[in-house]
């Protein structure tokens, strides 16, 4: 076996690790649609005034959040079959990440809403508005642009999550290059192009992430410009 | 379906269950321990090194320190570790699959600590320094006596989210063969096909060390630090 770098293999092998990548995209573009989704539904179980709801609510939040991904991919691959229902690879993979990254989601919405003054609430009440109308004219405005870094910053968190779904056999770019290493029984080339091409896709998106958090933080006047 | 037949045979005896296999479980808890342990003294260790790096008036030690936590931070963890598993035998560099796990766990997460240190350094008052060299401390007495203890009562909450985090990722080591409680879990999976048992087991497992003994410690640590500086927490 030849040691050391071998570009004619690299250049062979790319063509199927551009199309993985793709199936990357697709299934941390997917993942996170639904973990938006959730947190939302997250968020709304903090929000009621049942306090049972809200206890129940938050120790799910804390058991999600405190387990590994890893196992939670397991067991809904595995034991949802158990009891009859049986889910393709990547359905289970996208559940999965939509409810973990949804749990995480939900602290940012949280945080965000907890970000507006308490004084817009009591001037919405003076003004007679009602809780809908303060919601979707004055709170929520003001509470998006503080939730944006937080929902950028987990957007570039489940596209480096993704290659955890090629244990469950999910045919995104992690996946192929272990299919690629071990057909050829070489990982170097493989492995490597799978870092790099993480690199050239997260790197900026955590510099858009990082400019908009700047952004958001220049427009509350938290920095002077 | 094989494991649905199981079920029905094996329902209501979770008992036996743990019974037969609570001790694999167990001693894969122990190695998950372990792993956890080892690799939260390195990347302690490396964030403080590479965070006072990034913090470097000298261009080429920020550059490294830049580079290495871009780098870290900008590919996944899985990539990593299988890297650092199957790719460094080939530059003859071979890691037994522990020590494979615990760098690249300890790497991965200096990178996210080391930022977490430099913003803790950069919260220290302008004062403090300014006081240090005022009374002429050299650089190294400076960093080390004054604003090294000051930094803990700011790093520690950050830094206790990202330990329950490394928890959370030394489940990935299980993948490079190392036979931790997630590597467990999946071989009784794979001979007795009670996936509810074994997964929920694990994912309790994990839950409890997180909630009852990690977190009670990082905890303990944010108070201690507080004690130090004089800020009793409320």
């Amino acid at each position: 076996m030849q040691m050391g770098w071998r570009w004619d293999f690299t250049f062979e092998i790319l063509p199927q690790m551009a199309i993985a990548t793709l199936n990357t995209i697709l299934a941390a573009g997917v993942g996170y649609a639904i973990a938006l989704v959730v947190g939302l539904f997250f968020l709304l179980g903090q929000k009621t005034p049942f306090k049972i709801v809200n206890w129940i609510n938050r120790e799910i939040v804390e058991f999600i959040r405190s387990t590994p991904l890893l196992i939670q991919l397991f067991f809904v691959y595995f034991v949802l079959p158990q009891f009859g229902i049986t889910l393709s690879a990547w359905v289970c993979g996208m559940i999965t990440i939509g409810l973990h990254f949804g749990t995480y989601l939900s602290e940012v919405y949280r945080g965000a809403l907890e970000g507006v003054p308490k004084s817009q609430w009591e001037a919405c009440r003076a003004l007679n508005f009602s809780t809908i109308y303060t919601y979707r004219r004055i709170v929520l405005p003001q509470a998006f642009p503080i939730a944006i870094p937080g929902m950028g910053n987990y957007l570039v968190g489940i596209f480096k999550d993704t290659p955890l779904l090629s244990t469950i056999g999910v045919a995104e770019l992690f996946h192929a290059a272990t299919a690629v290493g071990g057909y050829n029984y070489r990982y170097l080339e493989p492995y490597t192009l799978v870092g790099i091409i993480f690199l050239t896709l997260s790197i900026p998106a955590a510099m858009w992430v990082r400019k908009l958090e700047n952004d958001v933080n220049k427009a509350q006047g938290k920095i002077k410009k | 379906m094989p494991g649905f037949q199981n079920l029905k045979e094996n329902t209501l005896t979770y008992f036996e269950f743990l019974n037969e296999h609570g001790v694999t479980l167990l001693l894969g808890t122990v190695t998950t321990v372990k792993v956890l342990v080892c690799s939260m003294i390195l990347y302690v260790i490396i964030s403080m090194i590479f965070g006072l790096m990034r913090l470097s008036k000298n261009r080429a030690i920020q550059g490294i320190a830049t580079v290495y936590i871009e780098f870290f931070r900008g590919t996944s963890l899985l990539v990593q570790l299988f890297w650092a598993y199957y790719v460094l035998p080939f530059f003859g560099i071979s890691l037994e699959a522990f020590t494979a796990g615990v760098v690249a766990l300890g790497l991965n997460f200096g990178a996210y600590g080391a930022e977490i240190v430099r913003a803790g350094i950069l919260a220290v008052p302008r004062g403090q320094w300014e006081a240090a060299h005022a009374l002429n401390f050299t650089p190294a007495k400076r960093i080390k006596r004054i604003i090294i203890p000051q930094i803990f009562p700011i790093i520690l909450p950050p830094a206790a989210n990202l330990t329950v985090e490394l928890l959370k990722a030394t489940a990935l080591v299980a993948l490079v063969t190392v036979v931790d409680l997630t590597f467990e879990a999946k071989q009784i999976n794979s001979i007795t096909w009670l996936s509810a048992q074994c997964f929920g087991t694990a994912l309790l497992i994990y839950y409890i060390i997180a909630r009852f003994a990690l977190v009670p410690f990082l905890r303990w640590l944010e108070v201690l630090a507080a004690r130090k500086v004089g800020k009793e927490r409320i």
